[in-house]
């Protein structure tokens, strides 16, 4: 008996107490997950108001009853939002297609071949991820400067081909391929670089598509570099393309216009993110950095 | 054995290649930079060798005004969104129901383009002379006065940045501490549900001790990244970053690199010189700490 009741009471006091505990914890998760959707929300609903309604709200309203796709249009003709748009499509496809192909023959190599010297030349691979790019960034703007590659595609994207990291996961990817499948290969026939292409890609595949993710967003948002390497909006990317806007766009006061901009930009990273979910998360969690 | 050598050098040769002339050399020449004095960037000519440079810059009033900037992003946004994270973390871990939509929502930021969403903040924020902003109207619900948080005072500037860096870094670090907590074993919190444990002892000497080693990994990478402060202020105050008064180290190398105040890459190089040294000095700390109160 007196086990039983030991055993009730405090059952009974968590119950009231865990009721309590998961609502304040449901308040705390929703208010914050209002902070992160509130400035998506706010940048499509001013983007469908109207400049005329928009103009007249001295308090900013939360909803609209007319809304309207006019700020789009304006978006793709009064700037050349559709050419940013187009840039950054092309450097993003171009610098991350370079970068899979040399991190992968890099991967192969530390993975697969037995030479002298590896493991330093890997442990200085190492060393140079400690490397900011805030110091390097100089002497590459020196660099692309001196070959004559400034307002040229090969200046924006040969800087960022090179990923230490990648290389490195990929590596690690690539070392727990068993050997059997390697001597079989070799008794088949295959050469080095045809087992590479047939077996080890195919079987890796997942990491890989796991780094082309990661590199995608991190060309999509890349702002610093293509800044510091363009002065003709002929190759602006969507980062300097919104400063553009911002600055000497549709004139300060046409919000909306700009808020459409802005909409357009974010919206391709947002579907690549729900439907990569999982893939993104767990990559990021890996060792992608920001912040 | 020489001819698997030569195959490894094919294969790697890309990537030589890219690193040695994008980060090798650029690593060694930002260093001879730094101390060529009255470096001519028309004539490539210098007329000396010294730490001028770096005198220069630290009798700079923008240079001293950017440091003050990272130094307070730094010594505000790091503590809090470590802190905020933790928080959320913990809630996400100890429910179930809704819990995958909770995690997609906050991990959102991350994949944003921050200098498109910092327009919206601005929005959010600024006064004009036609609406107050959303944020002001609220304020003034409260029946306090109307700020102007992107042109006013220096705090009112402040706290926006700070508002909007806590906002950006904060996914990654949910991210990092979410899967921590998870990978804490289940035995642990059963043991001390037997003894009847209360919850607060339960994290104080489980879960902090179990998940310290990311905590200290978020503090590192926070400070790092907090240092290097720069596109989330371009986002909210313009390019224009002096002008604002709101300029940091990074916006401070880059400005004197190029644009209107730009053409001087021997002082934009002691800049970068000495925030990779501040930057290095509070990483070795952090690691010595870390090293001693780490529980692995």
């Amino acid at each position: 008996m007196t086990v039983n009741q030991a055993y009730k009471k405090p059952k009974d006091k968590g119950k009231a107490s865990k009721i309590v505990f998961n609502t304040l914890i449901y308040t705390m998760l929703a208010v914050w997950a209002l902070i992160v959707l509130f400035p998506f929300y706010w940048m499509l609903l001013s983007s469908v108001k109207s400049y005329a309604a928009y103009s007249v709200e001295y308090i900013p309203k939360f909803f609209t009853l007319s809304p309207t796709l006019k700020n789009y249009a304006d978006a793709f003709t009064a700037v050349p939002l559709g050419r940013y748009f187009g840039n950054t499509v092309i450097f993003t496809l171009l610098t991350t297609a370079l970068m899979l192909v040399v991190t992968t023959l890099a991967a192969y190599a530390f993975a697969r071949i037995d030479f002298k010297g590896k493991n330093v030349v890997f442990s200085l691979f190492l060393a140079l991820m400690m490397i900011p790019n805030e110091l390097v960034i100089i002497t590459n703007f020196v660099t692309v400067t001196d070959l004559n590659l400034r307002n040229t595609f090969a200046g924006l994207i040969l800087p960022s081909v090179a990923s230490i990291f990648y290389i490195y996961l990929l590596k690690e990817n690539f070392e727990q391929i068993p050997d059997e499948l390697y001597r079989a290969a070799k008794i088949d026939g295959t050469t080095d670089f045809g087992y590479l292409m047939k077996v080890m890609i195919p079987v890796c595949r997942p990491t890989l598509i796991t780094i082309v993710i990661l590199k995608i967003i991190e060309c999509w948002n890349s702002y610093v570099w293509p800044r510091l390497i363009t002065d003709n909006e002929a190759y602006y990317l969507v980062s300097n393309g919104i400063q553009e806007i911002r600055e000497n766009g549709f004139g300060r006061e046409n919000i909306p216009a700009m808020m459409a901009a802005v909409v357009v930009i974010s919206l391709p990273l947002i579907i690549l993110f729900l439907i990569f979910r999982n893939k993104i998360m767990e990559g990021v969690s890996r060792g992608g950095t920001k912040g | 054995m020489k001819h698997k050598g030569l195959k490894a050098f094919l294969y790697l040769l890309p990537a030589i290649l890219f690193l040695g002339v994008f980060m090798v050399y650029p690593l060694v020449d930002v260093i001879i930079y730094s101390f060529e004095e009255g470096y001519n960037s028309a004539s490539q000519t210098f007329f000396g060798v010294g730490f001028y440079n770096y005198s220069y810059i630290l009798h700079d009033p923008y240079f001293l005004q950017a440091l003050k900037n990272t130094f307070i992003i730094v010594i505000i946004t790091v503590p809090v969104s470590t802190l905020l994270s933790l928080i959320i973390s913990l809630g996400l871990s100890s429910i179930k129901p809704l819990r995958k939509l909770f995690q997609t929502i906050y991990f959102l930021p991350y994949v944003t383009n921050t200098l498109a969403v910092g327009l919206v903040f601005m929005i959010l924020f600024k006064k004009t002379a036609y609406t107050d902003g959303l944020v002001n109207a609220v304020i003034k619900l409260f029946g306090a006065q109307a700020i102007d948080f992107i042109d006013g005072p220096y705090w009112a500037k402040m706290f926006v940045m700070c508002f909007y860096t806590v906002w950006v870094v904060l996914p990654f670090k949910i991210l990092i501490l979410t899967s921590a907590l998870a990978s804490v074993k289940d035995d642990y919190y059963k043991a001390a549900k037997l003894d009847g444990t209360p919850r607060f002892r339960v994290f104080t000497h489980i879960t902090l001790p179990m998940i310290s080693p990311m905590i200290f990994y978020l503090v590192i990478t926070g400070f790092i990244g907090a240092f290097k402060a720069y596109s989330d202020e371009v986002a909210i105050f313009g390019t224009d970053l002096n002008a604002a008064g709101m300029n940091t180290v990074v916006g401070y190398i880059y400005d004197m690199l190029y644009g209107d105040s730009g053409g001087y890459p021997s002082y934009a190089s002691a800049a970068a010189v000495v925030l990779f040294i501040i930057v290095f000095t509070i990483t070795v700390i952090n690691l010595m700490i870390s090293r001693k109160k780490v529980f692995y």
